[in-house]
């Protein structure tokens, strides 16, 4: 598997994505600056967490609108995976990729903590590792994650099976309690029509290494790197 | 020609800043506080000297970078 993080100015959790994309894969992704322009070849591309361009404007919005979200738009109309985490996320909505915006948090605090999700859709090429419903704890680290569509989007996105995760509790109970920043129906990830592209706050890459206490992360990795592995 | 974009949450996207401001004024006892909404400015300063055309030109702006219409409304005013 050939993987892509795109680096922008800001971005800060290109290492820890490179790391947990390498021990599923065991290939080392390319680190491409943002003024790039051309992503051929590549089987993953992945917008990984930070501050792109300090956040300026929206989270998200510099970034979209630079040159390398061009070539991540045609190699994702193309079927390629792409992931955006995090702030990678924020910038995903912002290109059109995924539908959606992420709102400040509802208690207005950063929030840095571990969370429970809900994993609903479980198929290639990210989440066919996990099963329906299982529960996994992994980091989140953010300020806006407010995920927020209108009811017809939200509708759209549950009927047609695109919400990922959810936060819940440790036993897998959704509600208002267990959701940490306001989203709208508590949703942490979704996925575009096509089911190539994956955006979600909390960090997977975060949960890869026993070293560092947890590797729950790690089936979402090992699904990349099982789907897009050579035939 | 200047130009000024005013960027607003749209009604029903909740607006954190603002219940957070609007509870400190109700706190500092000014009553009759209703609703808060925070926005932000955005000031250019354009080459154009034709309004209509610095006007089309903010628009597609507004659309392209300086407003996330999934959330936010806008709204432009043009001086000189």
């Amino acid at each position: 598997m050939k993987s892509a993080i795109i680096l922008f100015p800001g971005t800060n959790r290109e290492k820890d994505m490179a790391d947990a994309i390498e021990r599923a894969s065991g290939r080392r992704p390319d680190i491409v600056w943002h003024r790039e322009t051309d992503l051929a070849g590549y089987d993953l591309i992945v917008a990984p967490g930070g501050f792109s361009y300090g956040d300026y404007l929206r989270c998200g919005a510099m970034a979209g609108n630079s040159p390398i979200m061009r070539a991540v738009k045609q190699q994702a109309e193309r079927g390629v995976a792409v992931l955006g985490v995090c702030n990678g996320f924020q910038i995903l909505t912002e290109t059109g990729l995924l539908p959606g915006a992420l709102l400040r948090n509802a208690g207005l605090k950063f929030i840095c903590k571990y969370a429970h999700l809900k994993a609903e859709r479980c198929a290639a090429p990210f989440t066919q590792r996990l099963a329906p419903g299982q529960v996994t704890e992994v980091a989140v680290a953010h300020n806006e994650g407010n995920y927020f569509a209108d009811a017809e989007t939200l509708d759209r996105l549950e009927g047609e099976g695109r919400v990922v995760f959810r936060y819940c509790d440790a036993a897998g109970t959704v509600s208002d309690a267990t959701n940490l920043n306001g989203s709208q129906r508590n949703i942490a990830g979704i996925v575009n029509a096509r089911g190539n592209v994956l955006g979600m706050m909390p960090h997977p890459e975060d949960a890869t290494d026993a070293a560092l206490g947890k590797t729950e992360g790690l089936p979402l990795f090992e699904s990349v790197a099982e789907a897009l592995a050579p035939a | 020609m200047k130009a000024k974009v005013f960027v607003t949450l749209k009604p029903g996207v909740l607006d954190p800043q603002g219940k957070a401001i609007e509870h400190a004024l109700g706190g500092l006892g000014f009553e009759g506080v209703d609703e808060v909404r925070q926005g932000k400015v955005i000031e250019i300063d354009l080459a154009e000297a034709d309004r209509a055309a610095a006007e089309a030109q903010v628009d597609a702006m507004c659309r392209k970078l300086l407003a996330n219409t999934v959330i936010e409304n806008y709204a432009i005013e043009i001086d000189g």
